[in-house]
């Protein structure tokens, strides 16, 4: 089956992130696949490139990245979302005005309708919170 | 077992966005013309209370959303009745016409489902 997962905890704060990605780690073994990542809430800072956490740490920016490198699913992040909270691609950081941006490939910013859109073309959809 | 999608509203308006961030998720499905309905269940029932107004940390209140929702096309608003008693409100009490429900026989009959 192709699953939806949606990300709704900070990297680190919570589980919610290591649970989200330990799940879509074991699709595969049981014959699924992960189609999708939806970042929402505070969950778009898992899409920051700054993320530095010590090094006997996961790293997870880097392990959605890897994800998707083993997997092919997309890594979603709400645009209104993330750019209230600091988090932000090239093109919407020169938008506003800033001169620094912290999210590029392979996250992608997008609607909220996109969520919705993902759930609906998945057979299921798994929401991981604080 | 309907197509539609069902957003599933858990928390009280202020304290966290978790049920602004849900309720935008429903209006922009709606705008989108996707088929979406919205339950209130747990804490989420307060976001139905009446006289709501921008909460002191200055975010914009979440009432206006939710009578928005029908001109959004999004007609169908549950709210769970367990949530209502353990919590002393009747449905009589609230802001906006909603449909008194089992939280779990709604959401058996929807086949996705996003929470908030």
């Amino acid at each position: 089956m192709k699953y939806t997962l949606i990300v709704y905890g900070a990297p680190y704060s919570s589980q919610a992130a290591h649970s989200a990605l330990r799940f879509a780690r074991a699709l595969p073994g049981l014959g699924h696949t992960v189609a999708t990542v939806f970042f929402y809430h505070d969950g778009v800072y898992n899409a920051s490139t700054l993320i530095t956490p010590p090094q006997d740490e996961p790293h997870l920016n880097q392990a959605w990245a890897d994800l998707k490198t083993t997997q092919g699913c997309e890594l979603l992040v709400c645009v209104a979302a993330a750019l209230k909270r600091g988090v932000m691609n090239d093109a919407e950081a020169r938008r506003h005005g800033g001169e620094v941006h912290n999210l590029g490939e392979p996250f992608e910013l997008t609607g909220v309708g996109q969520l919705l859109a993902s759930a609906q073309s998945s057979d299921r959809t798994v929401t991981f919170a604080p | 077992m309907t197509d539609k999608t069902l957003i599933l509203i858990r928390h009280a308006p202020h304290g966290t966005s978790f049920a602004r961030e849900g309720i935008e998720a429903a209006l922009v499905g709606g705008a989108m013309g996707m088929a979406v309905d919205i339950v209130f269940a747990g804490d989420g029932v307060f976001c139905l209370l009446p006289d709501q107004s921008a909460g002191a940390l200055g975010q914009k209140g979440t009432l206006p959303m939710i009578k928005a929702l029908p001109m959004y096309d999004i007609e169908t608003i549950f709210v769970d009745r367990v949530a209502l008693q353990q919590r002393g409100l009747e449905v009589s009490a609230l802001a906006v016409d909603v449909i008194e429900c089992e939280l779990a026989s709604v959401t058996a009959s929807y086949r996705q489902i996003v929470s908030f």
